[in-house]
C-alpha cells in the first residue's frame, strides 16, 4: 500500500495543495461576509435566525450531537425501515396466513409451520440447502486461502494489482457468470464436446449439469474472488517477527505453519466462511440453471410458492424459517471468531 | 538477522499455484465472449469460425433495447440516490456522536448478508399488501435497498480519512455549515462519491433476484437474458449480449475502484506529511 501511494505521491499532492490554494482563495473572497453574520466557532453549524427564535430547549436539541447526526442519517433509515423492517414485519404476518383456494385465509394459525416441521421434503430440502452451501464453503476456503497466503507473504510488489485482479470477476454480473459455467458443463458443453472431440469419451457426461456438484464448483468459482479479501486482510496483519522468532527457536517450516500463521489468520477464515456460507443458503440462479430436479435449494422452492404454486403464505413461512436458520448460524460464527480472536490475544 | 531470509525466498509451487488460480477465475468468463464469435448454434468445440452475426442479430431485437433502456433508467436513479443517501449516512456517523452508532451502522450494512432472494419476496408482499403495482419503480426500491451497504462502505473510509481541520479552518473563518461542506468536504469526498454511484450503477444494471420479483410490464436487461435462457438455440445471441455487458461494465468497476483505493492512497500520504 504504502508503495502505491508513494508513487501516486507527486500529483496527488499537487492535486492536494491546489485545491486547498483554490479554497484559501476563495475564502478570501467570502470573508467580508461573514463579518456581517453571526460569528460563533463552537456552533457553526446552528444558523443565526434558528438561534434567536427558539427557546432553550430547541436550542439544547439542536446542540444534542446525537439527534442531528440521527437527523442527518433519518432519510437513509426510513428507506431502510421501509425496505427492510416493514416488509419483514408483512411476511412474518403473511407465513401464519393459509392458502384458501385462490385467495388467503387470514387468520392466524400455525399450519404452514407445522407443515414444514412435518412434512419431511422441507426438511430435507434444507439440509440439502446446507450441506451443498458447505461443500462451496468449504472448498472456497481451500482453494482459496494458498492464493490469500501468496498475496500476503510472497508478493513485495503491485500487491492492489494482484487484490484488483483476483476480486474484479466477482463485479461481473452474477447471472452472466452462471451461464457460463451452463455453457462450459452444458450437455454438449465445453467439456463434453472437448472430450468427444479428442474421443476420451463415447457419450457425454451426464452427471456434470444438472447436479449438486455442478452448483457446488458454480458456487465456488462465483465466491472465489469474495472469500480471499478477508483471509488475505488477517494474513497480512500477521507480525512477521514472530514467524522469524519460531524459527530461531528451531521451528521448521511446516510448524511454523500451523503453530503461527493458520492460529493467527484464522479470524479471517471464519469470516470469509460467514460470507459466503450465508448468501448462498438463499441463492436461486445457480441451482435453476445448473442444479436439476436432485440439486435444487430451499431458494428455489421458496420462489416457487410466490410463483407457479401461488401459495404465499407457505413461501413466507419458509423465507422465514431460513431467516431464522440465518441467525442462529450467524451466532455461532460470531461464537467461532469471538473464541479465535481469544485465542491470540 | 538471519531469520529474514525465509520470507523473501520465492516459493515456486507458490507462484505457480497463483497462475492456475487466475486461469481458473478467469476462464469461465473469457468463454464467453470466445464462442460470441463462433459461426454455429451450437455452443462447443471445436469452434466453426468468425462470425459477428449474433450482433448484428442483437442489433435489430426491440426488446434488447427496450430492456437496456430500463436498466440504464434504473441504475442511474438507484446510483443517485443511494449515493446520496450514503453521503448522509457516512457523515452522520464520522461527525456525530451518535447514540447506539453500532447497531446503526450493522442495520445498514444488514442487507450484505441476507439472501437477496429474501429481500425480493419481503418487498414483493409489502407492495402487493399496500396495492402498489410493480413497476420499475419498485424494481429501483429494491434496488436501492442492495445497494445502499455498498454506498456506505464505499463513502465511510473517505469520510472518515480526511482531517477534520481543514472544516474547522472553514468555520473559523466565517462560512456556514452548508458552505463548509460545499467547498471543503464535498471536494474532500468526491472520489468516494465517484466510486459509489460507478459501483451502485453496476451492481443495479447486473441485479437480477429483486427485479425478478418486483417487475412489472417493463423488464430489465438481466430479466430479458433470463427469459432467454430457456432456449438452447438463443445462446449465441444471449453470448453476443453478455459480451458487450462485461465490456461495458467492466472498466466502470475498474475506475471506481481504482479511484477509492487512490483515494485511501492519498489520505494515507496527507498523514504522513503532518
Amino acid at each position: 500500500l504504502s508503495e502505491i501511494s508513494e508513487r501516486c505521491h507527486p500529483n496527488l499532492a499537487a492535486e492536494f495543495s491546489h485545491s486547498r490554494d483554490d479554497g484559501r482563495g476563495r475564502g478570501d473572497v467570502a470573508l467580508p461576509g461573514s463579518e456581517v453574520s453571526h460569528f460563533s466557532p463552537t456552533d457553526q453549524e446552528v444558523s443565526p435566525s434558528a438561534k434567536g427564535k427558539t427557546g432553550r430547549t430547541a436550542r439544547w436539541l439542536l446542540r444534542s450531537d446525537g439527534l442531528r447526526g440521527y437527523a442527518l442519517m433519518s432519510p437513509t433509515l426510513i428507506i431502510l425501515i421501509i425496505g427492510v423492517i416493514v416488509p419483514f414485519i408483512i411476511l412474518l404476518t403473511i407465513s401464519f396466513w393459509t392458502r384458501d383456494g385462490v385467495d388467503f385465509n387470514t387468520t392466524p394459525a400455525m399450519t404452514n409451520y407445522s407443515r414444514a416441521v412435518n412434512e419431511p421434503m422441507f426438511g430435507l430440502l434444507l439440509a440439502r440447502t446446507f450441506w451443498m452451501s458447505g461443500m462451496a464453503t468449504v472448498a472456497t476456503i481451500l482453494i482459496c486461502y494458498p492464493m490469500a497466503y501468496f498475496v500476503a507473504f510472497h508478493v513485495h510488489q503491485n500487491k492492489m494489482l494482484w487484490l484488483i485482479l483476483i476480486t474484479l470477476p466477482f463485479w461481473i454480473s452474477y447471472l452472466l457468470r452462471v451461464f457460463a459455467w451452463k455453457v462450459i458443463l452444458g450437455y454438449e458443453g465445453a467439456i463434453n464436446s472437448t472430450l468427444m472431440w479428442a474421443r476420451w469419451i463415447e457419450a457425454p457426461l451426464e452427471f456434470l449439469l444438472y447436479s449438486p456438484t455442478a452448483v457446488i464448483i458454480t458456487l465456488t468459482h462465483a465466491w472465489a474472488a469474495f472469500a480471499i479479501l478477508p483471509m488475505y486482510v488477517s494474513l497480512e496483519k500477521i507480525d512477521k517477527s514472530l514467524l522469524v522468532a519460531a524459527t530461531d527457536l528451531g521451528d521448521g517450516p511446516v510448524a511454523r505453519f500451523f503453530r503461527i500463521t493458520l492460529p493467527l489468520s484464522m479470524p479471517g477464515v471464519i469470516a470469509a466462511s460467514f460470507l459466503i456460507f450465508i448468501p448462498t443458503t438463499g441463492d436461486y440462479i445457480t441451482p435453476a440453471l445448473l442444479g436439476g430436479p436432485d440439486g435444487m435449494m430451499i431458494g428455489n422452492l421458496i420462489q416457487a410458492q410466490f410463483g407457479g404454486v401461488n401459495n404465499w403464505p407457505m413461501g413466507a413461512t419458509l423465507a422465514i424459517i431460513l431467516m431464522l436458520w440465518i441467525a442462529a448460524i450467524a451466532v455461532v460464527f460470531l461464537y467461532l471468531a469471538r473464541f479465535a480472536k481469544a485465542r491470540i490475544t | 538477522m538471519s531469520g529474514m531470509t525465509f520470507l523473501k525466498r520465492p516459493n515456486r509451487a507458490l507462484s505457480v499455484y497463483a497462475v492456475l488460480f487466475l486461469v481458473a477465475l478467469y476462464a469461465p468468463i473469457l468463454l464467453i465472449p470466445l464462442f460470441s464469435f463462433n459461426d454455429s448454434i451450437y455452443v462447443r468445440f471445436p469452434m466453426e469460425g468468425f462470425t459477428t452475426r449474433w450482433f448484428a442479430e442483437l442489433w435489430g431485437r426491440e426488446p434488447v433495447w427496450q430492456s437496456l433502456w430500463a436498466s440504464g433508467k434504473v441504475g442511474v436513479a438507484v446510483a443517485i440516490v443511494s449515493t446520496a443517501l450514503g453521503v448522509l449516512a457516512a457523515r452522520s456517523i464520522t461527525r456525530y456522536r451518535v447514540p447506539g452508532q453500532g447497531a446503526v451502522v450493522t442495520f445498514i450494512m444488514m442487507p450484505l448478508v441476507i439472501p437477496t432472494i429474501i429481500f425480493g419476496v419481503a418487498l414483493l408482499a409489502l407492495l402487493s399488501r399496500s396495492g402498489v403495482p410493480l413497476s420499475l419503480y419498485t424494481v429501483g426500491l429494491g434496488h436501492l435497498i442492495v445497494c445502499l451497504p455498498f454506498s456506505v462502505a464505499t463513502l465511510l473510509p473517505r469520510f472518515e480519512g480526511f482531517d477534520r481541520s481543514l472544516e474547522q479552518a472553514s468555520a473559523d473563518l466565517g462560512e456556514n455549515g452548508w458552505w463548509t461542506f460545499w467547498r471543503i468536504t464535498f471536494p474532500l469526498v468526491l472520489p468516494g462519491i465517484v466510486a459509489s454511484f460507478l459501483l451502485t450503477f453496476t451492481i443495479s444494471f447486473d441485479e437480477f433476484i429483486v427485479s425478478f420479483f418486483l417487475s412489472g410490464n417493463e423488464t430489465t436487461l438481466p430479466v430479458y437474458i433470463w427469459t432467454q435462457l430457456r432456449f438452447p438455440q438463443q445462446f449465441p445471441s444471449i453470448l453476443a449480449l453478455a459480451t458487450l455487458i462485461i465490456l461495458f461494465s467492466l472498466p466502470l468497476i475498474l475506475i471506481s475502484m481504482s479511484i477509492s483505493r487512490l483515494g485511501l492512497a492519498q489520505d494515507a500520504t496527507g498523514e504522513a506529511k503532518t
